[in-house]
């Protein structure tokens, strides 16, 4: 790496009031990616495809992270697209100490590396594992729920976009029901993903009573930095789960990422919300609630479900139930709201 | 200091004096004595500054371990059989990280049919994965090819796996001298990694390699394992120097001078071996045999000259390739290339099965009149066998395997008992 490109001025994008943080705001309130001093954990020149929710998240919840410890982060990450569009060697966009191993073994590499660190007398570096839905929900799952239960000091960040995209978009346990995916093909009577019973981790992950568990959506990016902000104040295993649209595997415009991501919120589908001790703390309101079929219709994944004269009435009953049981299971809609 | 101990306890003892930082743990017989031996001296404080982790699985003990080295700790764990494959790919991404990890195998076979007594195909089966294999012949040099290991390790910054017998080793009460604290820091300096997880200095380690160095980095690994040949030895003498003791190194040649048949194997059996040299040098048959204590890197150079002198190699082995035959004679007749002469394969001890002088002896006796065939099962029961066959191709669903064998085993027993009764 040259001397110029590893200390990379930072670039600022307008991407909303949300993000960049509005001019009107005081300084303390402001995103630490709108400051000067963000890290720049991920750099520019990485290879993620245009309005990767995934390169987006990461970027936000690593700066975040890079602030709150000082500088001191070690950074684990599970095999995935972040990885790979991170480290086409022998370029890379990590200007943070960063270790790859495996797929399904991230949680345990960082809890080697907060071990080592601890008894290395360097309890500053903070240890952050990341990894995709897949790595998270299926393949790591067994090496997490380890970490947790032994509440290892390390805050992982699972970034979900509801499928396997490294390897082209395949199921995963977190891909919605009647999603399309290269597994799950819209063929047949039931086209897409079936209807199961789910794998929640944020649940999951609080009936393992770790100090603190969040959902944060690359919607609100200024509610993502003050969950990790609120993860790293923290010692023991703490889990953010946020997510991350793909363009590419949900058949959606790059220029909508956002508003797909603040339409799942809005629907109910995706609940923002923190937990502490396996309880939760506190809850973001939807202001402005909408039917799923708003947050699914941008989607080619789920086109079937809107052939014209064929419209799949039944199944998007069955997707819009799962919404209103999250608004009325977490109490999501604010007063005054109506759904 | 000598003491009269399980060679699991000794073991312990000497990762302890060797100071790791973080020790991963996951129960699989027979390696349980020797994680719960360090766990206990952590926990006693007699080990200080060291992490004792318990793990969910042998794949998250390995991990950790990774992650412990890659962040500049010295970092142990042990394993054995199924613990080996449930890891393995654990055990590859370590030494493609050159990472100097150091595990110890209580050698184990692998099932099914479940088994817990020991053969080396835990061991044979991550014998490519880029680690450093060295097996122990008795408790005294398993506890001594520890403190070498990690020696050994962090020069190259390579994986080491010590390899000792389960039970036979393991589990076996022994005198073994354990050497003290002053010693052992003397001979291994402290962890001074190559490459580390640090704010200051910041590495991607363990990025995506393509066609264009994939190679390269490749070749590399194995060229650390030809410098290892030269370290190997190295390091023994200096660990002879310190503890006045011979200890490791790449293998130990017994008896050889003017060998008509040279017997070579790995491990503890080498002392069964050794018993039926004496004895058959007494009967004045020309035989000796070598140990191979570096299995990986394979000393080529160093067993072509070990064998230079006899006329027919018998390799007695506790592995094997099932559609090939031994995987370890295998690599013998590499060694043998310039200069061909019978290598026979024994498979031998599979699943904990002794292997006595007797036998080893038959089979060298018939090595040297010419009448072992290439691939031989050590007393092989051949008649239930033959039996198992028969049936398999009469009846389709003929049941599994391993139990029809069991069951004709046991009513011969009975019919044998029967006989002896009346
Ligand atoms: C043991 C193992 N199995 C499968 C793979 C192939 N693989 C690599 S990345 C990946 C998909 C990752 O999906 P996810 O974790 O959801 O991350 P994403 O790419 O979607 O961000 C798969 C299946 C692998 N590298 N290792
Ligand atoms: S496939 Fe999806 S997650 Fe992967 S880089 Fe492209 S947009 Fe991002
Ligand atoms: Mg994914």
């Amino acid at each position: 790496m040259t001397e110029e490109s590893a200390l990379q001025r930072v670039k600022f994008y307008q991407t909303g009031t949300h993000t960049v943080g509005n001019r009107l705001m005081d300084d303390a309130a402001r995103s630490v990616q709108a400051s000067m001093d963000r890290s720049n954990a991920i750099t520019s020149g990485h290879r993620a495809c245009q309005g990767c929710g995934e390169a987006l998240g990461a970027r936000y919840a690593l700066d975040t992270a890079m602030q709150a410890a000082g500088g001191q982060l070690v950074a684990v990450n599970a095999t995935g697209c972040l990885e790979v569009f991170t480290t086409p060697y022998p370029e890379t966009s990590w200007q943070i100490p960063w270790l790859h191993s495996l797929f399904g073994n991230a949680p345990a590499v960082a809890t080697g590396v907060a071990a080592a660190m601890r008894r290395k007398g360097r309890d500053k570096v903070k240890v952050v594992a990341q990894g995709g839905d897949g790595g998270t929900t299926d393949i790591g799952f067994g090496c997490l729920s380890g970490m947790f239960e032994r509440n290892d000091d390390v805050l992982y960040i699972c970034y979900d976009n509801e499928a396997y995209m490294n390897t082209g978009v395949q199921r995963s346990s977190a891909t919605p029901p009647a999603a399309r995916t290269a597994t799950t093909p819209a063929l047949g009577d039931a086209p897409g993903n079936v209807f199961g019973t789910g794998k929640n981790m944020p649940l999951i992950a609080m009936a393992h009573n770790i100090p603190y568990v969040a959902t944060a959506s690359v919607a609100d990016l200024h509610d993502l930095e003050a969950k990790v902000t609120r993860a790293m104040s923290v010692s023991g295993s703490r889990y953010i789960h946020i997510m991350v649209p793909c363009p590419l595997g949900w058949g959606s415009a790059p220029c909508d990422t956002i508003r797909i991501a603040r339409l799942a919120v809005a629907c109910g589908l995706f609940p923002l919300f923190e937990a502490e001790q396996g309880e939760v703390v506190r809850i973001s309101k939807i202001r402005r609630p909408v039917p799923v079929e708003d947050y699914l219709r941008p989607q080619r994944r789920f086109a079937h479900l809107f052939k014209k004269g064929h419209e799949d009435k039944k199944r998007l009953a069955v997707i819009q139930r799962m919404a209103d049981s999250n608004i009325s299971r977490f109490d999501l809609l604010a007063e005054g709201g109506t759904s | 200091m000598l003491k009269q101990v399980e060679g699991s306890v000794a073991v312990a003892e000497a990762v302890a004096l060797c100071r790791p930082e973080v020790v991963c743990a996951y129960p699989i017989t027979p390696q349980t004595h020797i994680v719960e031996g360090v766990g206990a001296l952590v926990k006693s404080g007699a080990l200080e500054n060291c992490e004792f982790i318990n793990v969910e699985s042998e794949f998250a003990a390995l991990s950790v371990a990774i992650g412990a080295s890659a962040a500049g700790a010295r970092a142990y764990t042990a394993t054995a059989s199924q613990g080996i494959l449930f890891m393995a790919e654990a055990v590859y991404n370590a030494a493609g990280l050159g990472l100097p990890i150091v595990m110890t195998v209580g050698n184990r076979a692998i099932g099914a049919p479940i088994n817990i007594w020991n053969d080396h195909t835990d061991a044979m089966s991550v014998k490519d994965a880029g680690w450093i294999q060295l097996f122990a012949e008795t408790n005294q040099e398993a506890v001594d090819l520890h403190i070498q290991a990690f020696r050994l390790a962090e020069e190259l910054s390579c994986p080491v796996m010590v390899c000792m017998d389960g039970f036979i080793l393991t589990h076996a009460y022994e005198r073994v001298d354990v050497p003290s604290q002053e010693e052992v820091d003397a001979f291994l300096p402290p962890y001074d990694p190559v490459q580390v997880l640090d704010p200051a200095d910041p590495y991607s380690i363990g990025a995506m390699v393509g066609p264009d160095a994939f190679t390269e980095v490749r070749y590399l690994a194995h060229d650390k394992q030809l410098q290892a040949l030269q370290l190997i030895p190295e390091i023994a003498s200096v660990f002879k120097d310190v503890f006045g003791r011979e200890s490791g190194g790449l293998l130990h040649a017994y008896r050889t001078e003017g060998a008509e048949t040279i017997v070579v194997a790995l491990g503890s059996v080498n002392g069964t071996i050794k018993e039926v040299v004496d004895a058959m040098r007494e009967d004045g048959t020309a035989v000796g045999s070598v140990s191979i204590c570096s299995f990986r890197p394979f000393p080529l150079a160093e067993l072509k000259a070990a064998l230079a002198g006899a006329r027919n190699i018998v390799v007695v082995e506790k592995s094997l390739a099932p559609g090939l035959g031994g995987v370890v004679a295998s690599n013998v007749r590499m060694a043998m290339q310039e200069t061909p002469r019978p290598v026979h394969t024994v498979i031998a001890g599979l699943g904990g099965r002794p292997i006595t002088t007797a036998s080893i002896r038959r089979v060298v006796t018939a090595a040297t009149a010419g009448d072992l065939p290439d691939v031989h099962f050590l007393d092989l029961d051949e008649a239930v066998v033959a039996q198992e066959i028969a049936r398999a191709k009469a009846t389709r669903r003929s049941g599994p395997a391993a139990e029809n064998i069991l069951k004709h085993l046991a009513s011969a027993k009975s019919t044998d008992n029967a006989g002896a009764l009346s």
